[in-house]
């Protein structure tokens, strides 16, 4: 009995901290590095799609983002339940789009611009109607460069 | 001397307990403020804007391959209803033309599929049609691609075979007005 109740005491109980904070930063860089700062509140719900044919987009700097969707419950009493299209923060018309475009134009140096892709983030049960006003419209401003949102398909390789 | 006895009693080490509590508060802040990058997509290059409509009377039939999108989400190729899961194999068969048949494209450089739906065509039916062609045209490279290089088509292979595979079978998806019988 002595002999353990020794070997005990002499031992330090305390877990080393030390190394906790690499951890940790281990953990942070690995989220900084796979997640992109959320830029603008979705106030619509948008859920898109099942694909396959999926080509990544590369620099965010380069992209814009178009939503499409049913309002989210809390914005429905002012805006109603018919889908409607989002720029940046806000609830907005077709008729913005250009405005929209040119905006973030003036962001990207300007050898760059044919390379400025849209994406149009749309909600699968949303009907093509105002699918095709927006596209439409951005075809009148000349912004060719599109990409259809989409996640890859869960079921199919 | 007094003073040097104290130094020599404080601890040297830095305490790199609260190291972790910063580490932690600059994790939570980018869980809370980022999301995941699901950034992916079906790319598409829209055509120019033009005001005069285009003349289909100069196509020859067996040329176009007809894709119809109803409000009801049905589809109509070239004039039969088709469920979706057939599209992909009977457009790939009609690029290709493997019998020479006579209702099929010449080549496939002459084949255009035509794509038209309803403004009540859900988003949903429209992107996985879209999804279907493409695809039917990804396949078709990627057995070119094998045939003439051995090696399967992708984004990434030497330019001049993805031109000369993309000139042998060009992608040419042409997309019509939408009809208006089924808006909400």
């Amino acid at each position: 009995m002595a002999k353990f109740s020794k070997k005990r005491g002499k031992a330090n109980p305390e877990v080393s901290t030390a190394s906790l904070p690499d951890i940790i930063f281990m953990l942070l860089f690995f989220f900084m590095v796979v997640t992109v700062l959320r830029d603008a509140e979705l106030k619509l719900d948008v859920n898109t799609p099942y694909a396959t044919e999926l080509t990544k987009l590369e620099e965010k700097s380069l992209v814009n983002y178009l939503y499409i969707g049913k309002p989210k419950p809390k914005y429905q009493k002012l805006y109603g339940t018919s889908p409607r299209l989002q720029l940046g923060d806000k609830f907005s018309t077709i008729a913005d789009i250009p405005i929209f475009l040119e905006k973030h134009k003036i962001k990207v140096p300007e050898a760059r611009h044919g390379q400025i892709t849209s994406s149009l983030r749309v909600d699968g049960e949303v009907t093509m109607g105002i699918v095709t006003d927006v596209k439409t419209k951005l075809r009148k401003s000349g912004q060719l460069k599109v990409n259809y949102s989409a996640k890859k398909d869960p079921d199919k390789k | 001397m007094a003073k040097k006895s104290t130094r020599d009693r404080m601890s040297n080490e830095i305490n790199a307990g609260s190291m972790a509590d910063i580490a932690f508060l600059l994790l939570i802040f980018f869980l809370v403020t980022t999301t995941i990058a699901e950034d992916k997509g079906i790319t598409v290059k829209l055509p120019p804007w033009s005001e005069e409509e285009p003349d289909p009377t100069k196509l020859k039939k067996r040329n176009v391959f007809s894709v119809l999108v109803n409000a009801q989400d049905q589809l109509l190729v070239r004039g039969d209803p088709a469920p979706v899961e057939q599209l992909r194999e009977r457009a790939k068969i009609f690029i290709s033309n493997p019998y020479n048949a006579e209702d099929m494209a010449e080549r496939p450089t002459k084949a255009i599929i035509s794509l038209k739906n309803d403004r009540g065509t859900s988003y949903e039916a429209y992107l996985r049609v879209y999804n279907e062609l493409k695809a039917a045209y990804r396949e078709l490279w990627d057995e070119l691609s094998q045939r003439k290089y051995g090696i399967p088509y992708s984004e990434e292979m030497p330019f001049a075979y993805k031109k000369e595979i993309r000139s042998e079978i060009p992608f040419v998806l042409s997309e019509a007005e939408p009809t208006a019988f089924g808006e909400e």
